[in-house]
Formats: C-alpha cells, sequence, structure tokens
C-alpha cells in the first residue's frame, strides 16, 4: 500500500467513527451551517461533537501547521481528505471567515504573536470573523476607503463606517481595512487592523435586502481603539495584504457555485416537475439550457480541479481566483433561473408551508448579490483582462 | 489523476509546436490552396510527421507502433490546431488505429496497423449518409452471399475519402449495423471528391454490389454499432483537441492585436468594451482547457470510452472555438475581412470541426440523454 493509500484508508476509517449520521446530509438551508463563536447556539449536540472532533484533529484547517490548530497535511493528502468528506457527503463542521479569508493572509504577513493569538481560535471555531471591507463610498473603487485611524502613539483611534459586513452582527472580531495615511496616494496609506467588535464605540445595523433577509450590516466605529499590535503586516502596507486576502475571498465565492456535493442535481429537480416522453424532458427550450447550464458546471468543477493541481505542481492561482469568482457566481445564478423556472407557480410563494415559507424565491434574489459582493463580475473581468491578459490601461 | 501533461508529454508538444511553426504554418495551408493540391495535404510533409513517429502513437509496440495513447495523439492534434495542418493524423493515425486495435481481428492488425504506423496505410470512417450527421441512420446494406457480403449504397462528405486506401464502412444488416472494412480499389466503389470551404477535401463514396469476404467484418456480425460509436467518440475527442489549438491560437493572435492596433491615439486593447469580451473569451478557453485533458485521460484510462464527457467536450469547444474565432474576426476589423490575412482560415477551419462528426446541438442533445433527460 502507497503511503497515499493508507493515508485515504486511515481519513476514512477516522470519519467512519467520529462523523455522526446527521452530519451526513447536504444542508437543507443556510440554518444548518455551523459558524461557531462566542454567541452560537449550536443546534444538536451532533453539530457540536462533529466541530469538536474534527478541530480535534486539525481537520477543520487541515493544511494550517499543527501549532496553529491545523494538521499540516500537504495539499495531496488535504485532496484526499476532501474527497473523503464528499464521499460520505459530510457537512463542513465550521463555515468561518477566518479560516477561508483571514487565516491565509495571517499565515503569510502576520507575525508570530498575532498567529499565536488569533489562529488556534479560528481552527476551534471559537471565534467568529467579520470583514470591514466595503464602505457607502468606497465599492467597486475599494482602494478610496476613508475609515479614518489617528496614531495616538501605541494604538489608533479609528472613526468611520463600513458596509455589507456579512454576518456583522454576529461576529465577535473584525478584521477591517483603515486610512492610517491621509497624505499618501490612496493604495499607500492603507492598514489591515483587528479588534474585538465588543470594543467601546462599535455598533452593527441590519441591512435588509430584497430577499426579505439581512445577511449584512452597517458597522460604526466611533473612536474605537485599536491596539498597534494589531495591525496585519507593516502599517500602510495593507492593500497588499488586502487583494491577497480577496483573491481567497473569491475562490471561496467562486467555489460556492459549483462545490455543492450531495445536493441534487438541476435536471433531476426538472424531470421530477415536469417529467419526460421518451426519456426527453417535457420542455426542449428549458431542456437545452438545462444541459447548457450542466456543461459548465462541469467545466468549472474541472478547471477548479486542474488550478488546484498546478497549485500543487507549483504554479501559483493569483489573478486566476478573479476567473473562478466570475464563472461560479454568474453560473450559480444561472442556476436559481433554472430552478425558479422549473418550480413554476410554486416558486413565486413568499410565504407558507409548500414552499418552506419562500425559500427558493428567497435563494433567487439572494443570488443576485453574487456577482456584485467579493468584488463585481466587472471587476474580476477588468483583472482578468490586467493582469492575465496584460491588456493596456 | 492530476489534470495536467506530463513532463514527456509537454515535450512532445513542444516538438510537436516546433516541428509545425517550422514546417507547416498557416502559410502551408495556404499554399496547398493556391497550387490547386488534389489531395488537400503534402505527402511530403506527412513523411516527415511519420518519422517524428506521430502515426505511430496509438499503434500498439508488436505492430510496430508507440503506444502512447490518446493523451499523446491529442496533443500532436491541438497542435496542428493551431497551425492548421492538413494531414491524416485524424482520420487514420487517431481514428483508424482506434477502429483496427480496438474491434480487429488478428489477421486485420497484421495488416493494417503496421502499415498506419509507418504513415503508408490510410483509412476514413465512411459513415454518414445524410447532410447533418446521424450515424445510427444506415440506409446502406450488407447482403450474405456465398462468400462474403454484398454491400450496396452511398456515404455523403466523408472526410480524407478522397486519399483512403481502405474506408470503415457502417451498414445495415436486417435491424442491426455492422462494419466492414473495404479496400478503396474494390470493383463497385466510386470516390468523388468534394472540395470543403477551408480546401480540405472529403469525398462522396457510392458502394454498387460491391463484394467483400467474411473476413473483412470489422467486429461481429450485428455488433457494428458499439463499436462505430466508440470509433466516433475518438473521432470527436481528436476533433475538440484540434478545435482548442484552433481556440487558443486565434486568441492569441487577437490579444497580440489589441496591444497593437492603435486607434483615438491609444491601443484598442485598453478599451473595456474589448477587454471585458476578451477576459470572457479567456475564461471560456480555460475551461475548455480542462476538459480537453480530462476527456483525453478518460480515454485512456477506460476501455469502454465516456460518451458523456465526449458529447460534452465537443459540444463546448465547438461554442467556444465558434466564439474565439467569430470574435477574431470582429476585433481584427476590415483587416479580419481580408483574403490575404491568415485569421480567416481558422474561422474556416472551425465552422468544419464544429460540424464534424456532430455539431454543439446534436451533442448537447447527446449529452443529456446520456444523462437521463
Amino acid at each position: 500500500m502507497t503511503e497515499t493509500d493508507s493515508f485515504r484508508q486511515a481519513a476514512r476509517d477516522w470519519l467512519e467513527a467520529n462523523c455522526p449520521g446527521s452530519m451526513r446530509q447536504p444542508y437543507r438551508d443556510e440554518g444548518d451551517a455551523c459558524w461557531g463563536g462566542r454567541n452560537f447556539k449550536f443546534q444538536s449536540e451532533d453539530q457540536e461533537n462533529w466541530l469538536k472532533k474534527m478541530a480535534g484533529k486539525g481537520w477543520t484547517v487541515p493544511t494550517w501547521p499543527v501549532k496553529y490548530g491545523g494538521a499540516g497535511l500537504d495539499s495531496a493528502q488535504a485532496k484526499i481528505l476532501r474527497e473523503e468528506l464528499n464521499r460520505i457527503k459530510a457537512r463542513p463542521p465550521l463555515e468561518s471567515f477566518g479560516i477561508s479569508m483571514l487565516g491565509p493572509p495571517l499565515l503569510k504577513f502576520g507575525s508570530e504573536e498575532l498567529r499565536q493569538q488569533h489562529l488556534p481560535p479560528i481552527a476551534r471555531g471559537e471565534i467568529r470573523w467579520v470583514q470591514g471591507y466595503s464602505e457607502p463610498n468606497a465599492g467597486s473603487d475599494l482602494a478610496s476607503l476613508q475609515m479614518r485611524a489617528d496614531d495616538m502613539g501605541d494604538h489608533f483611534i479609528v472613526n468611520g463606517s463600513k458596509i455589507w459586513t456579512s454576518y456583522g452582527d454576529k461576529g465577535d472580531w473584525m478584521f477591517c481595512l483603515v486610512r492610517t495615511d491621509f497624505a499618501a496616494k490612496k493604495h499607500e496609506g492603507i492598514s489591515l487592523v483587528m479588534f474585538d467588535m465588543t470594543t467601546e464605540g462599535v455598533s452593527t445595523r441590519p441591512i435588509k435586502l430584497i430577499s426579505g433577509k439581512s445577511p449584512f450590516t452597517e458597522t460604526f466605529l466611533e473612536n474605537v481603539r485599536v491596539e498597534k499590535n494589531q495591525v496585519v503586516g507593516k502599517i500602510n502596507e495593507g492593500w497588499t495584504i488586502a487583494k491577497y486576502l480577496l483573491t481567497h475571498e473569491r475562490e471561496m465565492i467562486g467555489g460556492s457555485g459549483i462545490l455543492r456535493s450531495g445536493s441534487t442535481p438541476v435536471y433531476k429537480l426538472a424531470v421530477d416537475a415536469l417529467g419526460t416522453g421518451n426519456g426527453i424532458l417535457n420542455d426542449a427550450m428549458l431542456r437545452a439550457d438545462i444541459a447548457r447550464f450542466e456543461v459548465d458546471e462541469r467545466c468549472l468543477a474541472l478547471t477548479i480541479e486542474r488550478a488546484r493541481d498546478e497549485v500543487k505542481a507549483g504554479v501559483s492561482l493569483g489573478a486566476a481566483a478573479s476567473m473562478f469568482k466570475y464563472y461560479g457566481t454568474e453560473l450559480n445564478k444561472r442556476r436559481y433561473e433554472l430552478l425558479m423556472s422549473i418550480n413554476g407557480q410554486q416558486a413565486l410563494d413568499w410565504e407558507g408551508g409548500d414552499n418552506r415559507d419562500g425559500h427558493l424565491p428567497k435563494s433567487w434574489l439572494r443570488t443576485k448579490g453574487n456577482s456584485i459582493e467579493g468584488g463585481t463580475s466587472e471587476i474580476q473581468l477588468n483583472i482578468v483582462a490586467k493582469r492575465l491578459l496584460g491588456l493596456p490601461g | 489523476m492530476a489534470l495536467l501533461y506530463n513532463e514527456e508529454q509537454l515535450m512532445l508538444r513542444d516538438s510537436a509546436r516546433d516541428f509545425l511553426n517550422g514546417r507547416a504554418p498557416v502559410s502551408h495551408l495556404r499554399q496547398l490552396r493556391d497550387n490547386g493540391s488534389s489531395d488537400g495535404f503534402s505527402r511530403d510533409l506527412w513523411s516527415e510527421m511519420t518519422d517524428m513517429g506521430w502515426p505511430a502513437i496509438l499503434v500498439p509496440e508488436q505492430y510496430g507502433g508507440l503506444e502512447y495513447g490518446y493523451t499523446g495523439i491529442g496533443i500532436v492534434l491541438e497542435e496542428t490546431g493551431r497551425t492548421l495542418t492538413p494531414s491524416p493524423m485524424l482520420c487514420t493515425a487517431m481514428m483508424g488505429a482506434a477502429a483496427i486495435v480496438k474491434a480487429g481481428s488478428d489477421m486485420q492488425r497484421e495488416t493494417i496497423l503496421p502499415g498506419i504506423a509507418a504513415g503508408e496505410h490510410l483509412l476514413a470512417l465512411a459513415c454518414d449518409e445524410t447532410s447533418r450527421h446521424a450515424p445510427h441512420e444506415v440506409a446502406t446494406s450488407a447482403d450474405e452471399i456465398g462468400t462474403g457480403y454484398r454491400i450496396n449504397g452511398s456515404k455523403t462528405a466523408v472526410m480524407d475519402g478522397h486519399i483512403a486506401d481502405t474506408f470503415i464502412v457502417s451498414t445495415r444488416t436486417g435491424k442491426d449495423i455492422s462494419l466492414f472494412l473495404v479496400p478503396a480499389e474494390t470493383a463497385g466503389v466510386t470516390v468523388k471528391t468534394r472540395k470543403n470551404l477551408d480546401t480540405h477535401l472529403t469525398a462522396n463514396i457510392t458502394f454498387e454490389r460491391v463484394e467483400v469476404g467474411r473476413e473483412n467484418l470489422l467486429g461481429t456480425l450485428n455488433g457494428g454499432l458499439a463499436i462505430l460509436d466508440y470509433v466516433l467518440d475518438v473521432g470527436r475527442t481528436g476533433v475538440s483537441a484540434e478545435l482548442l489549438g484552433i481556440a487558443q491560437e486565434t486568441f492569441d493572435r487577437t490579444t497580440r492585436y489589441l496591444k497593437e492596433r492603435k486607434q483615438f491615439g491609444v491601443p484598442i486593447g485598453s478599451f473595456q468594451a474589448l477587454q471585458h469580451r476578451a477576459a470572457q473569451l479567456y475564461t471560456e478557453i480555460e475551461m475548455c482547457k480542462s476538459l480537453v485533458i480530462k476527456v483525453l485521460q478518460t480515454l485512456d484510462e477506460r476501455n469502454d470510452g465516456d460518451a458523456e464527457l465526449v458529447s460534452l467536450t465537443k459540444s463546448k469547444l465547438g461554442q467556444t472555438a465558434q466564439l474565439a474565432t467569430a470574435e477574431a474576426i470582429q476585433m481584427h476589423g476590415g483587416i479580419g475581412m481580408t483574403d490575404e490575412f491568415d485569421i480567416g482560415f481558422f474561422l474556416k477551419r472551425c465552422r468544419i470541426l464544429e460540424s464534424l462528426f456532430g455539431d454543439s446541438y446534436f451533442h448537447l442533445d447527446r449529452f443529456a440523454r446520456q444523462r437521463g433527460y
């Protein structure tokens, strides 16, 4: 047996023994996700145990070093672990912006003290992080952000507001872009700082979306004290780190269009709803669109796989994350357009039992934001054109 | 298996690229056209390709081949797509070899495979009878006679039909399909050459009371359908690899032009309207690269192929290469419409390959059927 085979066997055995049955099925909706943090209420003992066991094994962050709460796996082992988790349709033990967004730049740019302080609680799901990036006047042009941090010697005093903070009212700590040099060019006066959301002067207000839900907040900072030792990397060099973090965010958002292990394929839902004649779906036009969607869905899955193989072979992903973000989010919007069409009148109900209180139309509305948040599709195409194709201007 | 070419495969790609850029760039095709070549390809160039071992790639070692697999031959076809180099690689080296290796009798293997590897024996699959690809609709009949079979019928637009030494012919035997190997010189076979819009040649072939022996049956009697589908899927895979080369090359040429061409005092590539279209095209081509590697590796790994994946790939590659060539013309502007400029050759070749062995609509439909809807 090769080393790979024995790792696979060991992972399979461990998962078999430790993954509770109720954690081996796709989310019914986003309410089934485990986010951890100080205020999180576990929905079941299974959910709590699954997180504890995976965290104990270092498998909430399998590729992070052991000393920061990871398992130190190489990318080949991580791929095997992913495959084994997919095989049993295991739910992620933890959804976390700490893992998907903050972790990578902290590992790359953070001081040893900061890593020791923040990474292990992220890995264990004890601290839930939120992102302070966009501002009312800094969306696509993020680098024009105005939240000001005044230097008070050993600390900053921060004033201003952030917008589109995902789960801002549920987070424990924020990583936040602030302006620390007001005279410098816009890209050169930015720093990435971290603070506890319970610090005096921090408040949030939910933003109600077209879906009727409020996954985002506005976040207001009024004379908030932020310690200087909570700056990631160097002061005024936050933009590089911010961009690095964004590539990870985009990878995550792009991947979400496709990495839906266990969810029912769109064509099956269509067959159930519309029926077939001679094995052909009873709506020729819809059938063609579903087929095109499925073709592109497979394309993206294979290209993500190829990109991971390239990373393993030492090629950096870089601006390719923009490509995945663009393609994945446009694809997810197409998925929900198809689901809405497939379900006809039933997809239009906003309340009531048959439609799980408008779950589908609310999700459909939510997807419209996919190609806006984390950098719009247009911004991603700009990045592809300039950085991958080298087009001028 | 990682969705990457290994080092050896990358070396093959580089050597193919160097050879084709040196010996058969697009100007080679232009020359064949301007000289009115009756073969539609250069036999001198083919013998150089043979020296490189290309027609031997799929042939097993015991028959003088390299046994290097579908991924290897796909890499070569991707490169001939970049240079639009006409050759018997697709019909003989890929589909012909695959058919004989898959279904040939010992005797058929011994008589044909060494000839394929040596570049001396050319084959063509004669299956279509209607203008649009419909390989399961076969009217050409094969009736049993004392010593073997008598074939009657006609086939249309047979790729490489004008140069083939042997045809693989699909026939109706009762309610089933059987395949026969029919030497081109057999009495009753008539070959009429057709010139395609990209200067490639095909042929209409009629079979009038053509008599062949039992030993000419490829595979079993009435067992032709599965072999036919397999050989077609091999061909569709090769066409997809060639389309990938075409899409990439036209895209590379177009992005170069966007950086060079100035209007209003700036490179036209600085305009966002063009940047976004170029970026979208780039993304689609990246998707296509993953598909082509995957489908080639799958052919190497799985003896029975993967019809769903092949149709998905052919459909996507056809759509994307058409988009790439159409955008190339548009972004080149007026010069793209001139015969003097090469970009139009890519548009023409792409249109042929889009249609060959089933167009994007055919394969989108087949993909959905394979999925069960």
